[in-house]
């Protein structure tokens, strides 16, 4: 499955992603205390690094969900007559939105995973690191899986009804999570069990 | 062991692969997006603790950079945008679901599509209201008329979930934590 981190290797794919995460709570925090016009400044630096390293057009294309978000949150200030507010708003938003897509983008997977390992460590009696580890690993194989059998079982429905697809679709995709997670659980104990 | 930690890893999976799957037309003519039904199927077929995690472990993934909600968005950027709120309430959606539905005898159509309401609808806007006030910027009551909109939509798919779980029940006896 493909990840959100940027295949162009940069400058800050090679710092530790800690520090990165740290200094984006640090930077998200700040944004929310500091008056509205810092926001674009906030804005500003995600910006300003995205285009020093190359990532800018990969970036810009995230913000595409947003956008409508932005968009609304500006009518509905408009209509209430709060326009510079919601402007101060959208802006911040869009600023904590830049700088986590720019972490996300600069940060490989098994960095990521690394550092949420390390942030999980005190559930450690509660949920041991392997089994958690185990878990990612199950969810990531079965995405893809999940999604074809969805796809197939789509492409089945119209194969055989004019009506568009509906909740049975739902059902035998659930039942088939199910279903898998039994044979996966059988087939782990076979091997001797996550312990 | 193994089954418990199965179930959760596939189901959070199952969450991902909802959002991926084509518009299903809702019974009302508005195609919705699936994945808060998901969150909903969770509770109701895991049970709490297992449903949180499930949706937990959904969310942690999403959060590491893979692009598992619905239109391919993931990343820490996603927990910053105005509807972080209704992700962050997402497990203890499940959760509240789950619970409800461990109250119950037996898994009924009326029962699980209550508990769908009260944790896919109402945990869900109790965290998604204050989010959207706080990231747009509005008071509550205005943030709250204004997420409304969503609402119906949402009843839907309590509904339909309640469908499917009983479905499921029928389907695979004794595999439903109620």
């Amino acid at each position: 499955m493909l990840t959100l981190t940027s295949s162009r290797h940069t400058a800050l794919h090679d710092w530790s992603a800690g520090g990165k995460l740290a200094g984006l709570a640090v930077f998200s925090v700040a944004l929310f205390a500091l008056p509205g016009l810092w926001s674009l400044a906030g804005l500003g630096l995600p910006l300003a690094a995205t285009l020093a390293l190359g990532l800018f057009p990969e970036w810009l294309r995230l913000f595409r969900p947003l956008v409508w978000m932005g968009l609304v949150i500006l009518a509905w200030h408009g209509l209430t007559g709060t326009a510079p507010e919601g402007l101060t708003a959208v802006l911040r938003m869009f600023a904590a939105f830049g700088a986590a897509n720019l972490v996300t983008m600069t940060t490989r997977l098994t960095d990521m995973q690394a550092v949420f390992l390390w942030l999980a460590r005190p559930l450690a009696p509660v949920i041991p690191p392997a089994r958690l580890a185990l878990a990612m690993a199950l969810v990531i194989r079965f995405v893809p899986v999940l999604a074809l059998r969805a796809d197939q079982l789509s492409q089945a429905w119209r194969a055989r009804s004019p009506r568009r697809i509906g909740w049975p679709l739902v059902f035998a995709i659930t039942l088939a999570a199910l279903d898998d997670a039994e044979h996966v659980a059988e087939a782990l104990q076979a091997r001797g069990g996550t312990e | 062991m193994e089954r418990s930690l199965t179930r959760i890893a596939l189901f959070a999976a199952l969450i991902a692969a909802l959002g991926l799957i084509p518009k299903i037309d809702m019974g009302i003519g508005v195609p919705i997006t699936a994945q808060t039904l998901g969150v909903m199927l969770c509770g109701t077929i895991l049970g709490a603790r297992n449903g949180a995690l499930a949706v937990l472990l959904f969310l942690a993934l999403t959060a590491l950079g893979l692009p598992l909600l619905s239109g391919g968005r993931g990343g820490i950027g996603v927990f910053t945008s105005a509807s972080a709120g209704f992700l962050i309430g997402w497990p203890i959606a499940a959760f509240v679901t789950g619970a409800l539905m461990g109250w119950m005898k037996e898994v009924s159509t009326a029962g699980t599509f209550n508990a769908a309401v009260a944790g896919g609808i109402g945990v869900v806007y109790l965290f998604g209201v204050p989010g959207i006030a706080l990231v747009a910027g509005k008071p509550l009551v205005e943030a709250f008329w204004g997420s409304m909109v969503f609402v119906p939509g949402d009843v839907v798919k309590a509904g339909i979930c309640a469908l499917v779980t009983v479905a499921v029940a029928r389907a695979r006896p004794g595999l439903v934590q109620a």
